[in-house]
């Protein structure tokens, strides 16, 4: 377990401040944010790398404020591996039970089982040099957690990696975090990959942490702008609740009234996401939040088609492709935008 | 004819091709022949009878074994307070630092007798250090630590430079890493970091035993007996002329090329993870 207690750290002209957060034994916590948050800094901070100014960690219960890094039992694993370069994947594997002065054996024993988890026995002898981002990732992985920490720190783990490697290192991330429960937090700045592993994600921004909360929570239920923003959101809209009844609240913004189920009544800001909002030729009957509009842009994103429609304010709307197919628009083409108020958020 | 031309034609081509390389190779030559005629012309100045006499002559052997040996000496010092002065440079802050860097290159850009003044002023008999350090017997004048001393004060700041560029160019983030993997600072310095920058240590080292064989200036204030060899070269120049003084200049010229070049060598060959 990780208790952060009103942590404050310097560094340089960076500033980390009032960082309060709990991570429970065997949780994987992702941190997310965007370049230069503060999120390697945390990192460092939990692990001992850097002073504090003030503030208390906690771990497994033991205030470790004041303990130097090698007795922490924290493991660091940074983006681009930091494997050392002079020695051999098996002497890089095996440096912290060689300064821990471990017996021969098992460091043996050790280095058998690691290498087994990791399927690595092949790259042993061989220099970090020779390895490729995916091996490299499995030999830092490997001495990371061979001296069996109770915390494993990974700082940007998988954006050294292509696509396809990133995909399988990511399900490996998972499967050894299951097997070996350990409480692991993860910094990312790429929003998917924070969804796909996390129990919990803390989004952190300018050295503040924005939000705390499980991926659904984080993802339909934005506490902030920036939140909203950055979990890629999409329509935004700032305005203000000008009514409410017994079952929604109606925002308004620039010249459309947006239906809400939602009792915030002093929110600026109305959030609907992309995927949430239909795309309709024809004008949906029973649904209180719908707009005409022109389709300005289509952007193909592989998977998902993004079509702008420009209805004052401007709607994104993500559909799927096979949607998108059996729909005959293209730029220009009149369309109707809606969706229900239980997708509206409002902040 | 019609060979010739072609040949013309071709070499106008490839320097019309390559004109930036073709400039730099003429100021590269000029500055290579700059350096190796003279030395080529000092040790082909003497025939083979006088370098072998003056190799036989033990006032010369015993002052080339003084000169490496004390430069050696040298070298070992400045490695033992110099490294880990480079390494404090390379990885903290703090205040004045930047003075500190500006001090380390002084001794390069002083001329050298005035840094042989400047140390008599402190390890001279009647001075400071020289006065409690004579009194357990040990004199920097006219000795081999007033040699030793000399030769210090002029060639640790080449240690000092390039070991500070060596641990300069280790990621500081691998240092962080051993540290979480259970490492002391101690073994994070002689597993990771020293290992890393041993390459850049031991050229700075190099260097500085070659400057310290090669100093005059200084050594010379400090201590004129017993004499290194660029003592003796100087004497024997100025006593007995140029053909006295030259095999004697040629000898150390020829040892100390296959020294370095030596090295340069093992070096050059010990690059595995580079």
């Amino acid at each position: 377990m990780i208790e952060l207690k009103n942590l404050h750290v310097k560094v340089a002209d960076f500033l980390l401040e009032q960082v309060d957060l709990v991570v429970s034994k065997g949780e994987y916590t992702v941190i997310l944010g965007p370049t230069g948050a503060g999120k390697t800094v945390l990192l460092e901070s939990i692990a001992g790398l850097h002073a504090l100014s003030h503030g208390e960690i906690i771990l497994d219960g033991k205030d470790v404020t004041g303990t130097a890094p090698e007795a922490r039992g924290v493991s660091i694993v940074y983006q681009d591996y930091s494997l050392f370069p002079h020695l051999t994947v098996k002497e890089n594997i095996i440096f912290g039970l060689r300064v821990r002065h471990t017996a021969k054996p098992q460091i043996d024993e050790a280095l058998h089982w690691i290498s087994g988890l990791f399927e690595i026995q092949p790259l042993l002898n061989r220099l970090p040099a020779s390895l490729s981002g995916g091996e490299r990732q499995k030999v830092a992985l490997a001495r990371a957690l061979i001296t069996r920490p109770h915390i494993l720190l990974l700082d940007e783990p998988l954006s050294a990696l292509d696509a396809e490697s990133r995909e399988e290192m990511r399900s490996q991330l998972k499967t050894i975090h299951d097997k070996l429960n350990i409480t692991t937090l993860h910094v990312t700045h790429d929003f998917e990959e924070a969804m796909s592993l996390a129990d919990t994600i803390v989004v952190i921004n300018q050295g503040k942490i924005a939000q705390v909360g499980p991926p659904a929570e984080i993802f339909y239920h934005p506490s902030s702008e920036f939140v909203a923003r950055f979990t890629m959101a999409r329509n935004i809209f700032s305005g203000k609740v000008i009514g409410r009844d017994t079952k929604s609240s109606v925002f308004r913004c620039d010249a459309i009234e947006i239906f809400a189920s939602s009792d915030n009544t002093k929110a600026g800001f109305a959030v609907i996401r992309p995927e949430m909002l239909q795309l309709t030729a024809e004008k949906p009957i029973l649904i209180s939040n719908s707009f005409p509009g022109s389709v300005k842009t289509i952007v193909d994103k592989g998977a998902n088609i993004l079509v702008t429609v420009d209805c004052s304010p401007q709607f994104e709307c993500l559909l799927p492709r096979q949607q998108f197919e059996h729909m005959v628009i293209n730029t220009g083409s009149p369309v109707y935008i809606s969706f229900l108020p239980s997708s509206v958020h409002l902040i | 004819m019609a060979v010739i031309s072609k040949i013309i034609h071709s070499v106008c081509s490839w320097l019309g091709r390559h004109r930036l390389l073709a400039v730099f190779s003429i100021l590269s030559l000029l500055i290579v022949l700059f350096i190796f005629i003279p030395l080529a012309k000092l040790i082909l100045f003497s025939d083979k009878s006088e370098l072998w006499q003056a190799l036989l002559d033990p006032s010369v052997m015993q002052s080339i074994l003084l000169t490496l040996y004390a430069a050696l000496i040298t070298a070992a010092i400045g490695f033992l307070l110099g490294v880990p002065l480079a390494y404090l440079l390379a990885r903290n802050n703090f205040p004045l630092k930047g003075v500190v860097e500006g001090l380390i290159d002084l001794p390069i850009v002083v001329p050298h007798t005035a840094a042989g003044i400047a140390l008599l002023f402190v390890f001279g008999r009647n001075f400071l250090l020289g006065k409690w350090f004579n009194a357990i017997g040990i004199s920097f004048v006219d000795s081999l630590a007033g040699i030793v001393i000399a030769m210090l004060f002029v060639s640790v700041p080449f240690l000092i430079n390039s070991a500070k560029d060596g641990f300069r160019k280790i990621d500081v983030r691998l240092e962080n890493v051993a540290r979480t993997l259970g490492a002391s600072p101690w073994q994070v310095f002689y597993r990771v970091t020293f290992p890393l920058a041993w390459r850049s240590i031991l050229a700075g080292t190099l260097m500085m035993w070659a400057r310290g064989i090669s100093e005059f200036g200084a050594v010379v204030i400090l201590t004129y007996y017993p004499m290194v060899t660029s003592t003796l070269i100087y004497e024997r120049f100025a006593t007995y002329g140029l053909t006295q003084s030259v095999p004697v200049a040629a000898i150390l010229v020829i040892i100390c090329a296959f020294i370095f070049i030596g090295f340069r060598f093992v070096l050059q060959r010990d690059r595995k993870h580079d």
